[in-house]
């Protein structure tokens, strides 16, 4: 199933992306009619909500989109070696929460050193957060499905216990942590706006994400891993273990970074419920891009703007913005069919 | 500790692992199948609502279970329609159903009762006390004065079991399950197989979720299945497959849980986010402890018939 060289853009996985957006997109119209919604009505809302602006897309859509990037990556990372890391919420968490504990505890240093430790950090959080189940794996054989989503629980509920507890704000009231030094903050890109620098390192890390899985060795070894772990370890003498573990590294970090940027360019502190599951978003951000890393730049793009677009839709269609994460759910099951679909037709070569 | 702690402790343990006795005993079943469904968790929480509505639109508890029941099978239909008919993925798929159930039963309910998320009055599922069993000291009362649906999980332990270990239906499931390719040279209709125990499945999930709304909470609520359809997977795992050993599991789950009233009945004073995450450190422990023993089923979660 692996193929020796990956054309650049494959026109298959593209037509079955535009088609799961049409095809999800006519289902919710569908079914916000039968709940007796006006779908142009709010369709308009929508699309008010997340591009009618400037400020709705720099301030929300696009804001909205870095995360989605970071952990459409994490996602990716894992799933093109066939690690299927479902934990990037926790890991996002972990990440969040190293860098929150370096944005207060580092308030004598400068910028440029807290920023850079700030994020290495984030990422390391992330990694290790997905060290346990790799190890679980690796060592005893536990599926990392159950694994990286009961950690994911796990760090919802030490998130919950520092922002109650040992990181909480001094006067003890909220669930949250104070706001992080000055320093460790990322600065805006437009001024007035809630843009921050996180998008470049969204991109920076796409592209580098990108380089790695069509140039770098490891890239292919992990593809040819993800193909068929069997055939890699005996017709391609790789050594899977490693490769699995890099993986696994690999996305936690991509997540944990996400949490980092997060804390450091939107909301300058930890506070109980701090994601609103992009971890999960995530997955149908990887799936909708084929695991493409460029891909995902425009896939996290697609639902930062459902997700601007539903809260939009909430507040002026009245449709509750819930819709957004079943719209999301449908473009999973629309890619999956449609690839399905497209491969019994006799088209491309598998990949997800 | 008291003889009424005690009771306090095993009855709480009881209440809380039933709702992952019911779905865990159902994903048991599906997954000797071969099927491994991760959207467990939208069937759960689509059986909450309806169950919710159920109960509200005939008055009877046992009415919303039964609703609880069809809309868990339906979105385990849902999920066999994609991953067994077309043959996508199932662990990405059955990640999509629970988003999707999480999704539309948010909607469901905000357009129904407004989006302030109103508490219901549901008619609930009332401890239902077996006579003379209910009356053994300690054990009695924590077993046998639970509502109806916690029956239903200890009669399906040993049913399962028996079905699954000695019956010829259940060999047949065990050979979809662990030999696919052997099953239907043997005239067995794999992919038939493998809807049905999904759909059971799903149906128990349903009940665990009209459990959770009519005798746990009293009222639904957005998310009110809060992981537990993921954990019954890890449930299934810690039980070996075994629905007998599963259903143990989830009790083990269950006093996990209420470990927290125990304790601070006891006086210790810990944090209470510690025991939320808990369950969830000991199921990881238990599953690094005995997984490497335990098999799980030879073709779980491989599509059949495979195709390229």
């Amino acid at each position: 199933m692996a193929r020796p060289e990956q054309r650049r853009i494959d026109l298959g996985a593209l037509s079955v992306a535009a088609g799961a957006v049409v095809a999800a997109g006519g289902v919710g119209a569908l079914l916000l009619l039968a709940g007796g919604y006006e779908p142009l009505g709010a369709a308009r809302a929508a699309l008010a909500g997340a591009f009618g602006s400037t400020e709705a897309l720099l301030s929300i859509t696009l804001v909205r989109t870095v995360p989605l990037v970071l952990t459409g990556l994490a996602v990716a990372f894992a799933f093109r070696a066939g690690v299927w890391n479902i934990g990037a919420e926790g890991q996002l968490l972990a990440g969040a929460i190293a860098a929150a504990w370096v944005g207060l505890a580092g308030r004598a240093l400068p910028s440029w050193v807290l920023v850079p430790v700030l994020l290495v950090l984030a990422g390391c959080a992330g990694a290790l957060w997905a060290l346990i189940p790799a190890l679980m794996k690796l060592r005893l054989g536990v599926g990392e499905v159950i694994t990286t989503l009961l950690m994911s629980f796990v760090a919802i509920h030490l998130t919950g216990w520092l922002v109650h507890g040992p990181l909480q704000e001094p006067r003890g009231i909220f669930p949250q942590t104070e706001a992080i030094a000055e320093a460790a903050r990322l600065p805006a890109l437009v001024p007035g706006t809630r843009l921050h620098a996180g998008a470049f390192i969204a991109i920076a890390a796409a592209v580098a994400v990108a380089w790695l899985f069509v140039r770098a060795r490891i890239g292919f070894r992990m593809r040819a891993v993800g193909a068929s772990s069997s055939a890699a370890r005996i017709a391609g003498r790789i050594d899977t273990g490693p490769i699995v573990l890099v993986a696994f590294m690999g996305s936690g970090a991509l997540a944990g970074l996400a949490g980092g940027v997060q804390v450091a360019g939107v909301t300058y502190a930890l506070y109980e419920g701090f994601s609103p599951g992009w971890g999960y978003t995530a997955i149908a951000v990887a799936l909708l891009a084929a695991l493409n890393p460029l891909g995902v730049l425009a896939t996290a793009l697609l639902f930062g703007a459902l997700e601007a677009g539903a809260a939009a839709m909430q507040r002026d269609a009245g449709v509750p913005a819930v819709w957004a994460m079943a719209v999301q759910a449908l473009v999973i099951l629309a890619v999956l069919a449609l690839d399905r679909l497209r491969r019994r037709g006799g088209g491309g070569a598998a990949r997800v | 500790m008291s003889e009424a702690e005690l009771v306090l402790f095993l009855e709480a343990s009881v209440r809380l692992g039933v709702p992952l006795a019911l779905a865990a005993m159902g994903e048991a079943i599906t997954e000797r199948a071969g099927v491994i469904n991760v959207g467990l968790e939208g069937s759960m929480i689509a059986g909450a609502l309806a169950g919710a509505l159920g109960a509200l639109a005939f008055g009877s508890g046992g009415a919303g279970v039964l609703a609880g029941a069809v809309a868990g099978g339906g979105v385990a239909l849902v999920f066999a329609a994609f991953a067994i008919g077309l043959g996508t993925d199932q662990i990405i798929t059955g990640t999509a159903i629970t988003l999707a159930g999480l999704g539309f039963t948010g909607a469901v309910y905000q357009a129904r009762f407004g989006a302030t998320g109103t508490a219901l009055t549901l008619p609930t599922l009332a401890p239902a006390p077996v006579p003379l069993l209910a009356d053994v000291p300690i054990v009695g009362s924590a077993l046998f004065a639970q509502a109806p649906t916690a029956y239903l999980a200890y009669a399906l332990a040993p049913a399962l079991w028996y079905w699954l270990f000695r019956t010829e239906w259940g060999l047949e499931l065990r050979a979809v399950g662990d030999h696919p390719d052997a099953a239907a040279a043997a005239g067995v209709r794999v992919r038939r197989v493998r809807a049905l125990a999904t759909v059971f499945g799903g149906a128990l999930a349903g009940i665990a979720g009209a459990h959770l709304a009519l005798a746990h909470a009293g009222t639904f609520a957005e998310n009110m299945s809060a992981g537990r359809g993921f954990i019954a997977i890890a449930v299934v795992a810690l039980g070996r497959w075994n629905p007998a050993l599963v259903f143990l599991a989830a009790l083990f789950f269950g006093a996990a849980s209420a470990l927290q009233y125990l304790l601070q009945a006891l006086g210790l004073d810990l944090p209470y986010q510690l025991f939320l995450a808990l369950p969830y450190l000991l199921t990881l422990a238990a599953l690094a402890g005995w997984f490497g023993r335990a098999r799980a089923p030879a073709a779980l979660a491989v599509p059949w018939p495979l195709r390229r």
